[in-house]
């Protein structure tokens, strides 16, 4: 258990700043460097898709920390610079310039990419939804002229978010996904397809199971995309939001194993003095018996901090119970744990159509997730089934409603 | 320890409470966090950081008193 003298976190954002926060809180006093290839000081991404967008909110309330108490974590902050490669053996994070920094424990925190769609994205009108920067301009393109025609392409929770956001603006919005419903893969169908609803429910077009042909465009600005179903639609503006690859590109070469992921222990670590934590680690799950890798702002911090007790010597496994939120226009939508494909599903409170549930999914013969719709102290509390991995049958008597074998996606990749 | 709560700014996660359940609980109606203590004891220090550190808002505020 030897404690290092110097450490290194790539990626500034929530899991980089917490390990960094955690480990001076735990009382590590070595050398500390914070490098992040974002000009802006360390922010919160959840309300980019929610509050930023819609313009009730201004960037300066989502800081992560004030300037402030980012001088009193006395580290070295290397904003706006890139990692583009890192040797394992001499202990070396290179960085974009050509200059490095040497390391004894290094813990890689670079989140993750969005997907584009190929030959858009040199479009105007076309955005991608990550960061402070691609929020503020979809926000000035939305709100360009009073009557834009939004498309958005992916129906998973941040296309989702994208869309109500420009509804509650009173935009004409079409949603775009080749699945038959929306946050299939997060929830299943059965709660997708409430998802689903809503959206219709609050005018948005679903043009589901269909993707994207091709582009329109005059002078270079988007005008319409063409769908596989042979559909024209005029759009103004696009938002593309079809997933996100892991931030993994700078590691080639470095010898750790790369799958979906920085592919890690239980304990996070990837390699000698390597940790991972956040969107960009792939780890083993030991509560859940298998490997995941998870987009979940919550899971950013807590693994953030299960790092930062591992580099000073700790050693213990990251086994977490997930959690997940996400708004859509009334409903505000919870999930602890795990949503397998072949889940049985059953109803613990409220009514599927009542506008308030939990429902709780069962693999393997035991309560593996609880998902709530409006809920959220009924589901804090249900929460502990999951914990403990509650048998199915114990919870059998209670539930208002079952559907075994259901066919539910997965949260897990 | 001073505690502040900025419920306008909470996402009814909950962590707050599942962190310190004598100082945080949640409304029925929506579950945005409501502040049982502002001044906490001591002993309760360690889980209204943690709660502080792991709340995804950013809704909670601790100051020295
Ligand atoms: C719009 C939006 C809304 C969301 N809403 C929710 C929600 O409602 N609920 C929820 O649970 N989760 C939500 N999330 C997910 C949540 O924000 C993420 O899980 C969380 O941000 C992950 O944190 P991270 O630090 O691991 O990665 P990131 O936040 O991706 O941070 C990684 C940082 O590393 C930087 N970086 C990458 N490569 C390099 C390099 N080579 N060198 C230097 N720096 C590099 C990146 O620029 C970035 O700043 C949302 C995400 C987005 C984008
Ligand atoms: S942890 Fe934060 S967001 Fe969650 S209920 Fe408590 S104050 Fe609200």
């Amino acid at each position: 258990m030897n404690t290092p003298g110097n450490v290194v976190v790539v990626g500034a954002s929530v899991a980089g700043l917490t390990a960094a926060v955690t480990l001076r809180t735990l009382g590590y006093d070595g050398r500390l460097t914070l490098i992040g290839d974002e000009p802006h000081t360390p922010y919160n991404r959840p309300p980019l898709s929610k509050q930023i967008l819609a313009g009730t909110w201004e960037p300066d309330r989502i800081k992560l920390r004030t300037d402030e108490e980012l001088s009193d974590l006395d580290a070295r902050l290397l904003f706006g610079r890139s990692a583009i490669g890192l040797d394992t053996a001499a202990r070396r994070v290179v960085l974009e310039g050509g200059d490095s920094v040497s390391y004894d424990a290094l813990v890689i925190a670079t989140g993750v990419t969005p997907n584009s769609l190929p030959g858009a994205h040199h479009l105007a009108g076309v955005h991608l939804l990550r960061t402070l920067d691609d929020a503020l301009a979809l926000r000035a393109d939305l709100r360009h002229k009073p009557d834009v025609k939004v498309a958005v392409v992916g129906a998973g929770f941040l296309g989702s978010e994208a869309a109500v956001a420009a509804r509650r603006m009173g935009l004409d919005v079409t949603m775009i996904d080749p699945r038959p419903v929306p946050m299939r893969r997060q929830f299943g169908d059965r709660i997708a397809g409430l998802v689903g609803r809503l959206h219709t429910k609050n005018g948005v077009s679903m043009r589901c199971g269909t993707g994207v042909r091709r582009f329109f465009e005059s002078g270079g600005r988007v005008t319409g995309l063409e769908l596989t179903d042979g559909t024209l639609l005029d759009a103004d503006v696009v938002v593309v939001a079809i997933g996100a690859a892991p931030a993994i590109g700078w590691l080639a070469g470095s010898g750790l194993e790369l799958g979906n992921g920085v592919e890690c222990d239980p304990t996070c670590r990837a390699a000698p003095g390597v940790y991972a934590a956040g969107d960009v680690a792939s780890w083993h799950n030991d509560h859940f018996g298998c490997r995941m890798r998870l987009e979940h702002r919550l899971n950013a911090t807590e693994q953030a901090q299960a790092v930062a007790r591992n580099v000073l010597g700790e050693g213990q496994p990251f086994a977490p119970v997930p959690y997940f939120w996400t708004d859509q226009y009334d409903a505000h939508i919870q999930a602890y744990g795990i949503f397998p494909s072949d889940a049985e599903l059953a109803v613990l409170h409220g009514e599927l159509e009542g506008g308030h549930f939990v429902v709780a999914y069962g693999h393997r013969g035991v309560v593996v997730g609880v998902l709530g719709w409006n809920s959220p102290c009924e589901l804090r509390k249900l929460r502990q089934l999951v914990v403990d991995r509650a048998p199915w049958t114990s919870i059998l008597p209670t539930p208002r409603a079952v559907w075994p074998g259901r066919h539910l996606s997965a949260s897990l990749r | 320890m001073q505690v502040t709560l900025h419920q306008d700014k909470c996402v009814a996660s909950g962590q707050c409470v599942l962190a310190a359940q004598d100082v945080f609980d949640q409304r029925d109606l929506d579950g945005v966090a409501v502040l049982l203590d502002e001044r906490p004891p001591a002993e309760l220090h360690d889980d209204v950081r943690q709660a502080a550190a792991v709340c995804p808002a950013l809704a909670i505020a601790l100051a020295d008193a």
